[in-house]
């Protein structure tokens, strides 16, 4: 008995210890160090010691490059909400069921993009919208009294035209979760629904988005987190500019915290970053996400 | 008279989504064929066929480079460890969580759990540090590692899913047959979870492929470069040469799409937990 005891603690320890050894040294350890860079002026050379206190946070919430940052990535995440998710809906609606010809072929064409690395979706549409020698201008040029616009160039356009890329790229993944929860509405409730009388509007706004409402909980908590982690296609996009004008987050904290080895002060903005993922993520779960399954820890 | 399933209607939805595909192709297709045409020609025109002749010499290029086929070695390096890494650990844990009962076992999963709640870029400066102390820099390692702990807490939820799904039944039938833990685990539950393990698989394919962020931070020396750093910098050097850069472009595009037609299954089984079906 006292044996089979040892072994269960020794397979125990054999299956758990590899994996979550690597999880503490490079998702624990890390996150909570920067806790306590976070409060040191620090090169990164050596040990920290120069004590700062709150002098990172303080210099950063007062850096108008650091604000422009926050508000373009609520941008993002807004613009995400009202224009990307309701076009996955949309298009999940179409190619999801039903018996739409060809709406397989669709399906497939429409994620395309996401399996594209953001580097390749971001180099293609460096040309794409290249200003005079783009795809987007030359379609453009079609149109009688169409002037040529400098996409990713002009300081007022350049956030919406990321903002594009992002959709391109991001939108049949919802589109894909969307599908999935379709499939889970049983049609013989919207089939006596039409049988009552209720017009096809009336159909999708009393019976399916209702029914749909654990998918479209899951799909905005993931969008809300995607928008903040958004860097390698702005940085190959615009890096940031034209004069910080589509900074985000993550572009941010490269700039600002990495090539200038400014480890101290970066820290702060990760923890920044931390603490907005924290109260969003928990707060999100707790109140909306409640009544649905979705990450629900150990009974 | 009861609605038909008008035609205009269903016109309208074919105009739709025609519409939204040449809005997804037609940037895709500009660099297929800004790709086999000369530059010259693209710079006249973004969009058209290949009056001169298709030019193979743009793919012959890279292709008889020999950073081109160091970084794919180092792409595939990269993609192999974090999934082999991420899928033989997150089972392992995955197991445990679901079928072996010890005490701490609920408070461990919670911790894991916390994983699900950060994104790697939020932590990228933090993992910067850790692999610098660590001595990982410029170390494949270091930017495989931490993509397998930010992995696994995704993986091992969908496949604990999976493992509690499957009977106990069979379990105690095969403890009965004198199969020890290990052998359960090995020869009963993962073969059974194959599905979900294809599904986990590839979803770590996609991620370690893909790496930028990390790769960039990590790897200084451009001998350890992957495919995603290596464009960017041919992209530096040949800048000028639009048709060049959009071959090379088209060279990583092809296995993309490829893996995604072959894996869209499991792709999609593994994003939506899954749910959805054919």
């Amino acid at each position: 008995m006292r044996r089979r005891r040892v072994n269960k603690w020794l397979f125990v320890a054999g299956f758990v210890l590899p994996g979550m050894i690597i999880f503490f040294l490079f998702f624990i350890m890390p996150i909570s160090q920067s806790f306590y860079f976070s409060v040191f002026e620090w090169d990164g050379f050596g040990p920290p010691t120069d004590f700062i206190g709150l002098g990172n946070f303080e210099r950063l919430l007062q850096h108008g490059v650091f604000q422009s940052a926050v508000e373009h990535s609520f941008v993002i995440m807004i613009l995400s909400l009202v224009v990307q998710l309701p076009m996955a809906l949309g298009l999940a609606l179409l190619v999801g069921r039903g018996k739409l010809r060809g709406r397989k072929v669709f399906r497939t064409i429409l994620f395309v993009p996401y399996v594209f690395s953001e580097i390749i979706t971001a180099l293609i549409f460096r040309y794409a919208m290249h200003p005079t020698n783009g795809l987007f201008n030359w379609v453009g040029s079609f149109f009688p009294g169409f002037e040529p616009i400098p996409w990713l160039a002009d300081r007022n356009i350049a956030l919406y035209a990321i903002f594009f890329v992002l959709t391109w790229k991001f939108f049949g993944f919802h589109m894909i979760l969307y599908m999935a929860g379709l499939q889970g509405i049983p049609p013989e409730l919207e089939d006596a629904a039409r049988i009552d009388g209720a017009s096809e509007f009336q159909v999708l706004r009393r019976i399916t988005l209702p029914l749909l409402g654990s998918t479209i909980r899951l799909t905005t908590y993931l969008s809300v987190l995607g928008s903040f982690q958004q860097f390698a296609l702005v940085w190959v996009l615009t890096e940031g500019g034209p004069v910080n004008s589509t900074e985000l987050f993550a572009t941010y904290l490269y700039k600002y915290g990495i090539q200038r080895f400014h480890l101290g002060y970066g820290s702060a903005v990760a923890v920044i970053l931390f603490a907005i993922t924290l109260v969003f993520s928990l707060g999100y779960q707790r109140i909306v996400m409640r009544q649905d399954y979705v990450l629900n820890p150990a009974e | 008279m009861t609605r038909q399933p008008t035609n205009t209607s269903n016109i309208f939805k074919y105009a739709l989504l025609i519409l939204v595909c040449f809005v997804i192709l037609g940037p895709v297709l500009m660099t297929v064929l800004g790709g086999i045409r000369t530059n010259g020609e693209f710079l006249a025109r973004p969009f058209d066929l290949p009056r001169q002749g298709i030019q193979w010499i743009n793919f012959q290029q890279i292709l008889t480079n020999s950073t081109f086929w160091l970084a794919l070695k180092n792409s595939l390096l990269i993609t192999g460890g974090v999934t082999i890494l991420n899928v033989v650990l997150a089972s392992m844990l995955a197991f445990v969580f679901s079928r072996v009962d010890f005490f701490g076992r609920g408070f461990i999963f919670n911790v894991l759990s916390l994983g699900l709640l950060f994104p790697i870029v939020v932590a990228i400066l933090p993992i910067f540090i850790q692999v610098r102390s660590l001595g990982l820099i410029n170390n494949l390692w270091g930017v495989i590692l931490p993509l397998v702990a930010f992995g696994l807490p995704g993986s091992v939820v969908i496949l604990r899913g999976f493992f509690i799904s499957v009977p106990s039944e069979l379990e105690d039938a095969s403890y009965i047959d004198g199969c020890t833990r290990l052998d359960f685990f090995r020869y009963i539950l993962v073969p059974l979870a194959r599905p979900a393990i294809a599904a986990v698989a590839t979803l770590q394919i996609i991620v370690g492929w893909n790496d930028y962020f990390l790769s960039l931070l990590i790897l200084n020396n451009s001998d350890n470069w992957p495919l995603t750093l290596g464009i960017m910098q041919f992209q530096g050097q040949y800048g000028t040469d639009w048709a060049l850069v959009m071959a090379y472009v088209t060279i990583l595009m092809v296995p993309a799409v490829a893996f995604y037609l072959f894996a869209e299954r499991y792709i999609v089984t593994g994003l939506t937990g899954g749910e959805l079906k054919g």
